[in-house]
Parts: C-alpha cells; structure tokens; sequence
C-alpha cells in the first residue's frame, strides 16, 4: 500500500569517520552501536581521542552494547536512560561546539530523526551528517489532522493515539517534524478501512 | 532566452571609488522600481561598444531591498578584452541594458553565522550581503585582503559602518595575511564561509577548510572566467545551417551571438551550467575552460560551456 518514489523518504548511507574533522560526536541508538562497533579497525588512538559517544540502549536493552562501546576507549562515553535524555545532552554538545566537529546518527530511523531534528536547528547541513539505519524499521508518525505524534508505529493502517483515525502511514516524511505523515484512509466512511499490514517491524 | 527580458538602464551617477575601480549607480529608462534581488545576485551588462556587443557579468552591491537603482563597481582591468575598458570609458547620462538578477551565489540563511572572506575587487557581492545580514540581525564576519590602502575599495565605509569588530582589512603592501587557519579554528557549529576573489584565494581558502574538518556544504565560493583568448576556430551550427568563425579575443557564445543567433546563456563565466551545448561531432580537441562539466563529461567531448571553452582541429558542429 505504500507509494514508491516519494522523494522525501530519507535514505541512510552509513556512517564513515571524517579524517579532517577536530572533533567527532557520535549519537548512537540500540543497534546503532555496532555501525560504530564494526568500523573498530579505523578507529585510531588518535581519533578515538577526538571522540564523544552518546548511547541509549532503548530497544537493545541487556544486549550489553554499552560495554562495548566503553572498552573502545573514547574521550567521552556517555550512556543515558531514555531518548529523551540523550537528545537533551546532544543539544548541549553541539551548542557549544566549535566548526570542525562532525556528528555522526545511528539507530532506528526515530531516532535519527530527531537527532537530525537538533542538528538542523543549529544551522548544520543536512547532507553534512552521515547516518546509519539499524535496528526496527518502526516509524514515528505524525497525524497530518490532529498533528499528534505516534512513535514505533509497526503497522499501517493503524489508530492514531491521539484522535483515534485510522491512519495510512505514508513514505512521505518531514525533516522539520522528523516524523512520516499519516493520512486519515477511511474519511468517507468511516470503519471501511482496510486491516492493518505489518509493514514496518 | 535572457535577451527579451533585459532592462533598459541609464547611468545616473559614476564615482571614482579606489585606483581603477569605478562605482556605476543604473536606473530604469521607465522610471520603473528595479526587480528585487537576493544577496549574491548578479546581472549581465549588456555593452554596445561600436559594433561589437559586450556582455559582461557583474555582481550586484546595492543593498538588496533597494528597487531604487542597481549599483556595481567596475576594475579596469590589465588586458582587458574590452568590457571593463568600455565601463571606464562610458559617462553618465549613457544608455545601457542589463539583465534580471540571477544569483549563483545566495547566502544560506539556515546558518547560525557567516563569514566572509574577499580579496580585493571580490568584495562586491559582500556589500550586499552585508546588507542584508546586518538587516537581518544575523551574525557576520568580513576579512577583506586588498593590495594596499589606495587600491581597497570600500573598506573606510564598511569598517565606519559596520564596526572593526565584524570587518577586518589585510593590506599585502603592509605584509598582512588573513589568519585563515585561526578563524577557521574558532567559528559556532552551523557557521558557513563564502569566498570570492582571485582563483588562488578561492582555492587556498576551500582546500584550508576541508582540512580543518568543515563540511563542505558549508563552503562557498564565487569565481567569474573571463573568457580566455586563442586561435580563431570555425563551428558548424547544424540548426541555424551556419559556419561561423570564432575570433581570437571572442568566445563562440559571443560569435554566435553576433552571427544572430541566440543562445541561452546565464553568468557568462563557465559556472552556471546555462549555456551548455551538445556536440554532434567533433574532430580535435575541445578546451574545456569552465567550472561547471566534471572531468568525466569533459572527456566524453559530448558537452560544451560555449561562453568560456575553445576548439582546437578541423571540425567541430553543434546543436544550435
């Protein structure tokens, strides 16, 4: 049921270590550790020096990323509890930094988002900011009547949890909102929709 | 395509600005407001010198929300092909035209703070963006390198207008050099930097910040080619059925253009990518002079920017 070929859908070209970069902030998510994890080979003492890794275990939980993530060695690690909080954090990081630091987003296509989402609001380039999608294909979803948002939406159609109308998850996707637009499928008469797909798990 | 939609303009006012640099004021003939333009924006200066017609591109340095009249400023420069020869030669009252503002060089307005960075006669579109950050309320830097305090242009004005805090002067005479690497070093993320000047400033000062680790969305440059002299060339022009010869000092956008024939054109200096034309065939070697084709395209000789590129060999016909 999805459209194909709506330009807005982001695409994630994985994540790869700027050599002239001064400083690099790393954001990772849940199975977003391992695109880190598996680029081991290039990270030198020397950029490893240069490092601030921010971690959120969220849907990873128990699979001990995080120790392994801190036996890299980097400048900073930093592991906080929920997304939120991360986000929190990384806002604070880029405030303050200085031209030459990359930041560098993997995890669920949510999380990249809204990371993206900060970033962008301090007038970095979105083509500046490598990302690597890892984990659930869940989606964060706004409700284009409502303007509620729904996270880890698996399922299309599916109820808004704000409104309650059933929503068509679309490919169709907002930078500014860091969020896919959900289109309201059964307007005409309402109960016709069609059963949900799980599309997005 | 851009010649319909050319204004005609008088020269209301000239003022001697700096050695070999002259500052022309352009109002409409009808008494019109001038289009709106957007920082960075420039126009093509139509010139009938004689019979031959000289198109030059200049950038715009009034301040962008004025309609009331364009402003650019002119150096008379060394072996000029005629067109800054024939601005410093025209007086006021004369009769020009111009084209509508084309921009290939917009500030992005997404950034937390700009940094401009001009060498000599390079500080032109500056002025306006000056203008418009100041208007704006947005954050910005000038470091402004000019040869000596005689030969700088505007930059008593700027410095009395926008403070020595945001506009700093470099002078070579006096053994200045910008401290690239220190400003580099020690901008907010978000920061973007924009370069215009001679092609070796604008080299060194991209290649500096790729190696101090800027993204290079955030890098910005403006450089206009002057179209390089050669030996004259014959064309075929398959369309128009027509074998024209291009001269030593001429471009083929120019010959064509003085055989009536019209092409689209935009900045006239290799960078835009308007003019480009597809070869239908080609025995000899084209000289690619433009910013605008990647070397791959360059090699495939199927491509060609006629406002800067040349042609050496027997035969060479386009789609025109």
């Amino acid at each position: 049921m999805l459209v194909q070929g709506i330009k807005s859908r982001p695409t994630y070209r994985g994540i790869a270590i700027e050599p002239h970069a001064k400083r690099h902030i790393i954001a990772l998510e849940g199975e977003g550790a391992l695109a880190l994890m598996e680029q081991k080979a290039e990270l030198t003492p020397e950029i490893l020096s240069r490092c601030e890794v921010l971690y959120v275990p969220h849907g990873s939980q128990g699979q001990d990323h995080e120790l392994a993530l801190a036996a890299l060695g980097a400048d900073i690690f930093w592991q906080a509890p929920t997304i939120p909080t991360l986000l929190f954090r990384l806002k604070g990081s880029l405030t303050n930094a200085k031209m030459g630091t990359r930041l560098y987003i993997s995890g669920t296509e949510g999380f990249i988002g809204q990371a993206m989402q900060i970033a962008l609001d301090l007038g970095m380039d979105f083509n500046s900011i490598p990302t690597e999608h890892r984990g659930s294909l869940a989606r964060r979803v706004q409700c284009v009547h409502c303007k509620g948002i729904t996270e880890n939406v698996t399922s299309s159609p599916f109820q808004c949890s704000h409104c309650g109308l059933t929503l068509l998850v679309r490919d169709h996707y907002s930078r500014r909102l860091a969020a896919f637009q959900g289109v309201n499928i059964d307007a005409e008469e309402p109960g016709t929709a069609p059963d949900p797909e799980e599309l997005f798990s | 395509v851009s010649i319909n939609t050319e204004i005609p303009v008088r020269v209301a006012k000239i003022t001697p600005v700096a050695e070999k640099i002259r500052r022309f004021r352009l109002e409409r003939l009808d008494g019109q407001p001038m289009p709106y333009f957007s920082a960075g924006a420039h126009v093509v200066v139509s010139m009938h010198d004689g019979d031959i017609l000289r198109r030059n591109p200049y950038s715009l340095m009034s301040a962008p929300y004025d309609s009331s009249a364009y402003e650019i400023s002119v150096l008379a420069v060394e072996n000029s092909r005629g067109g800054s020869a024939f601005m410093h030669r025209i007086s006021e009252g004369d009769e020009l035209r111009v084209s509508q503002p084309v921009n290939l060089f917009p500030a992005d307005h997404r950034g937390r703070k700009h940094i401009l960075i001009a060498g000599g006669i390079g500080i032109t579109p500056f002025l306006a963006m000056m203008a418009q950050f100041s208007r704006d309320n947005v954050a910005f830097e000038l470091h402004y390198a000019m040869r000596s305090r005689t030969h700088g242009a505007y930059w008593q004005d700027l410095l009395q207008q926008y403070g020595p805090q945001r506009v700093k002067t470099y002078f070579d005479a006096e053994g200045d050099r910008i401290p690239l690497n220190a400003i580099l070093d020690n901008q907010p993320l978000g920061t973007h930097l924009y370069v215009c000047g001679p092609a070796g400033m604008i080299d060194g000062v991209l290649l500096a910040g790729l190696e101090a680790g800027w993204p290079r969305e955030n890098l910005h440059s403006e450089r206009f080619l002057a179209p390089p002299p050669g030996q004259p060339f014959k064309i075929w022009l398959e369309q128009s059925r027509l074998s024209i010869t291009v001269g030593e000092h001429q471009s083929i956008l120019e010959a064509i253009e003085a055989a009536g024939v019209d092409a689209p054109y935009m900045c006239r200096g290799g960078a835009c990518g308007q003019c480009e034309t597809t070869v239908l065939s080609c025995d000899g070697e084209i000289e690619h002079n433009d910013i605008y084709l990647s070397d791959e395209e360059k090699a495939e000789r199927r491509k060609i920017m006629i406002c800067v590129s040349r042609f050496k060999g027997q035969q060479l016909a386009l789609q025109l």
